[in-house]
């Protein structure tokens, strides 16, 4: 078995809102290898954004540990979590959050101009189809093509892990299978690790592996023998 | 090109409105700061050219009659540079065409053509011919006035004899840069000159041969004027000499001191009003981007822009809009300042204009409007900094409202659910609203301070025309007459009126203090020329003391019941210790007042007046010009209702508040 990308131990995170404590994540413990596909899947609230969150180096746990391969996240000052951002996190949102101001190819040349070792910004939107595109700004973009968008610029970066949260969640089921295939195609060619974040069941068909959440806590993982290719699936 | 560098231009497009807005603020308090730094100071170089290349002199005596031998006298005092002794005396003048008496003040150019001091700059013709007892020069706002040129005629009565002269120049002086009449308010070129003639001829008409009645004194640097003064006063002393002074009291100098001051006035109020207003609104227009762009920002940051990066790409923002508001400002403010400086220059005739190179007018200016936009953009910036990317990328929580009052009271039962809502906004963001109606305040004080000089120029011609000085003539005679002067001029054709009116210099002082001003007296209950207190009531002057302009009492640091002591300059020289008794407000420099018979006896003099006021018939104003153009003991005629209608806008006498006021002049 190859070296995690992800290694959380007891991981907690805790948000204190008045007198109200609430565990968004309660002491979880997890591995995630490299290329694998992982689904979370659960009711909103159950914690799956927040370990995203963590894992991307967007907030910080409560307590417990996570590594980034051998680099422990927790420990990390601000400019060292911006610079892990930059350097091996892709991102893709649930409403694409692209700049309403930029091309698609100035949207992906904002990543690419920043990264270590990026590729073309037009390749990376050559892997999602969107070559023909390029030069539209989001309003001229379907929803679909924005998050193809949002995918290329991801990935343009070349980085080890793809943290995709509710990347279907604003798409009708057509362009959805679409979008998973790009995230397929991409875990694929580039080998990158992605952690897909849904409440669409049907995604989980497409995993490695699939992680159920509930109150804060991994209440059951499945593990596919076969992944499906994206085209084989509805909803 | 980088792409955020790509965003921030499509930024500037997008929001240009605001951006002009902004930049046109900053661009206001720019230009407003290198107007009146740039035309001042290049006013003030041009009048230290002027003096300079024209030889104005520092310290001013006038005398009765003083021999010219006196002349090596003046020279030995220590401290003096160059003399130049000539004649000066005020005469009526006789305009073919224009019938009001214009008057004027000749003053004598030596024969030998050499002049050392206030030197004459000739914008066209020459000097008059030695021998040639009808050829004068002319300063130009009179010419111009009158549209003279060389071999123009008009007629003066020197020392109560009219004679015929022609004009064979046109000149300039630094002595008489601003030129206003005796008895006059404001300058009237048409009715006032300076006639610059042979001063054998000038000496022939006032028998002075041999003699001087004026004086100027260039110092060397360094030496004390003061020192110079007072040795001057001396030696001129028996020789009816009035008091010397500097350049200080010079009137066309204190005019153009005063001019000046005000445009370096208007550098300190009115830049950092633009200033105030531009902070305000980077801060609100930085504000209200930075929350619009709330998702953009946190996108940057978990893409892994640093926070440097971001708040870099906001400050270019407003780098952007201080950069255009500065080269606007610059641009303008240059273009005001050549413009303003020229129309100084004309107004003042200044033979030429230096323009000062100012390059740290415009780093100051840059810099202040940089430093009030970085003010107004900090709160932005820091927000910036501190919105976490986790959070920034959700739709922001509900902002928190809370009931204004008490739940009992229903207020939305009062008013609408739209009031509601706004009244609320404000509530939440009371430092916001705050500085909203601070800022709308400084827009209006801007407003304000622009209308408020007109205003107060009506006020105060309201109140010196309508209130204080109520004649409509002032007959001034060249030397001091007996009083019973006031009987002859009140029996000239269509005087309804006449007062009289006595002028002493004098020197005020108390403790250390001291100040060159004149003292006039009136009779106790004047009905023409009034003194006006601050309610614009009429003081009625007691019969010992004096009364001061409230700007002197402060000068001196005195107030009613102190005592000043006051040399008298004239007549016996004495020095006397006199009561204060009131401070009376002035608009027109400062200055002393008796009731005319106490003046009399300080004096220990027989009554005698200086000029006389009078009140006009206006359908004989015509009889009674051709009537005063025949007193040979006329030195000058000040028509102030004349110049105050040229001055004055007519329309404004329709206005209420000048009906109420003419109501109040004499039937």
């Amino acid at each position: 078995m190859s070296v995690p990308v992800f290694t959380a131990k007891a991981l907690t995170k805790i948000y204190v809102s008045g007198e109200v404590m609430v565990h968004a994540l309660n002491e979880v413990d997890l591995d995630i290898p490299e290329k694998e596909v992982v689904v979370l899947l659960g009711p909103s609230g159950s914690g799956k954004t927040t370990l995203l969150n963590i894992m991307g180096g967007l907030d910080r746990p409560t307590s417990g540990r996570l590594f980034f391969r051998d680099l422990d996240l927790t420990d990390l000052e601000d400019r060292e979590l911006t610079k892990y951002r930059r350097d091996h996190v892709g991102f893709v949102f649930q409403f694409y959050n692209l700049v309403p101001s930029l091309t698609a190819y100035e949207n992906v040349a904002l990543v690419t101009e920043v990264a270590k070792n990026p590729m073309r910004p037009a390749d990376a939107l050559a892997l999602v189809g969107l070559e023909a595109r390029m030069h539209h700004f989001p309003a001229q973009l379907s929803g679909g093509e924005q998050q193809r968008v949002a995918i290329a610029r991801a990935i343009a970066k070349r980085p080890a892990v793809l943290l995709c949260d509710e990347p279907t969640g604003a798409l009708d089921s057509k362009t959805g299978i679409r979008v998973i295939e790009a995230l397929l195609g991409v875990n694929r060619q580039l080998g990158t690790t992605t952690v897909i974040i849904t409440h669409n069941a049907s995604i989980q068909e497409v995993a490695d592996r699939v992680l159920f959440f509930a109150d804060g806590r991994i209440s059951r993982i499945r593990t596919n023998e076969a992944r499906r290719e994206a085209a084989e699936l509805t909803w | 090109m980088k792409v955020l560098d790509i965003k921030l231009l499509r930024d500037v497009r997008r929001l240009w409105a605001q951006v002009l807005a902004v930049a046109l603020v900053v661009g206001g308090g720019v230009a407003t700061l290198v107007l009146a730094v740039g035309s001042h100071r290049s006013l003030e170089e041009t009048r230290i050219a002027y003096y300079e290349r024209y030889g104005f002199a520092d310290v001013f005596a006038q005398a009765k009659r003083a021999p010219k031998a006196l002349t090596d006298r003046i020279g030995e005092i220590p401290g003096v540079a160059a003399i130049d002794t000539r004649i000066a005396k005020p005469a009526l003048l006789d305009i073919p065409g224009f019938s009001a008496p214009a008057s004027a003040q000749f003053v004598s150019l030596a024969d030998t053509g050499e002049q050392h001091l206030n030197r004459l700059y000739m914008r066209s013709g020459r000097f008059p011919a030695p021998g040639r007892t009808e050829e004068v020069v002319v300063n130009e706002p009179f010419a111009r006035a009158h549209g003279f040129v060389e071999g123009a005629r008009f007629s003066a009565i020197l020392n109560g004899r009219k004679r015929e002269l022609v004009i064979v120049g046109i000149a300039l002086s630094p002595e008489f840069v601003y030129t206003v009449g005796p008895g006059d308010l404001m300058p009237d070129d048409r009715r006032y000159a300076i006639v610059w003639m042979s001063e054998k001829v000038l000496s022939a008409a006032y028998d002075l041969d041999g003699a001087f009645s004026a004086v100027a004194v260039k110092l060397q640097p360094g030496a004390s004027e003061r020192d110079v003064v007072r040795r001057l006063d001396a030696l001129l002393d028996p020789y009816g000499g009035q008091a010397a002074h500097g350049r200080k009291d010079q009137t066309s100098h204190a005019w153009l001191d005063h001019e000046l001051d005000m445009l370096n006035n208007m550098s300190r109020t009115l830049p950092p009003i633009f200033l105030l207003v531009a902070a305000f609104l980077v801060n609100l227009t930085l504000t209200r981007l930075v929350a619009l762009e709330r998702e953009q920002i946190g996108l940057l940051k978990a893409l892994g822009y640093s926070d440097g990066s971001i708040v870099l790409h906001y400050f270019k923002f407003v780098a952007f809009i201080v950069v255009v508001g500065i080269v606007l400002g610059g641009i303008v403010g240059t273009w005001l300042g050549l413009h303003v400086t020229a129309l100084f220059g004309d107004f003042f005739h200044f033979p030429f204009l230096v323009f000062a190179k100012a390059p740290d007018v415009y780093l100051t200016a840059g810099a202040l409007s940089a430093a009030a936009a970085a003010i107004g953009a900090f709160r932005a910036l820091r927000e910036v900094v501190k919105l976490p990317p986790a959070v920034a990328m959700q739709a922001p929580a509900p902002p928190v409202y809370r009931r204004l009052l008490s739940a009992r009271i229903q207020l939305d039962r009062i008013v609408s659910q739209p009031t509601l809502m706004m009244i609320r906004n404000i509530a939440r963001h009371p430092v916001r609203a705050f500085f909203t109606a601070l800022g709308m305040a400084l827009a209006t004080a801007i407003l304000v301070v622009s209308l408020f000089t007109r205003d107060s120029m009506e006020h105060l011609t309201d109140v010196t025309y309508f209130l204080a000085d109520r004649q409509d003539a002032t007959i001034g005679f060249a030397e001091k007459r007996i009083a019973n002067v006031v009987e002859q001029v009140s029996r000239l054709p269509g005087v309804l009126a006449a007062e009289p009116f006595r002028e002493v210099p004098v020197r005020i002082r108390h403790g250390n203090v001291e100040r060159r001003i004149v003292i006039s007296g009136r009779p106790a209950a004047a009905h023409l020329r009034r003194i006006i207190d601050v309610e614009l009531r009429p003081v009625i002057l007691p019969e010992t003391g004096l009364a001061i302009s409230g700007m002197l009492a402060h000068i001196l640091g005195v107030g009613p019941g102190d005592s000043v002591e006051v040399d008298l300059l004239e007549g016996a020289r004495r020095s006397v210790t006199v009561p204060v008794v009131a401070t009376v407000e002035d608009y027109f420099g400062i200055r002393g007042m008796m009731e005319i018979e106490a003046l009399h006896k300080l004096m220990r003099e027989a009554p005698v007046v200086t000029s006389v006021n009078l009140s006009l018939d206006e359908n004989r104003t015509e009889d009674f010009y051709t009537a005063v153009k025949s007193i040979p003991t006329v030195g000058g005629v000040a028509l102030q209702r004349v110049s105050w209608r040229t001055s004055a806008r007519p329309s404004r006498c329709s206005s209420p508040r000048w009906r109420v006021s003419t109501r109040a002049l004499p039937a």
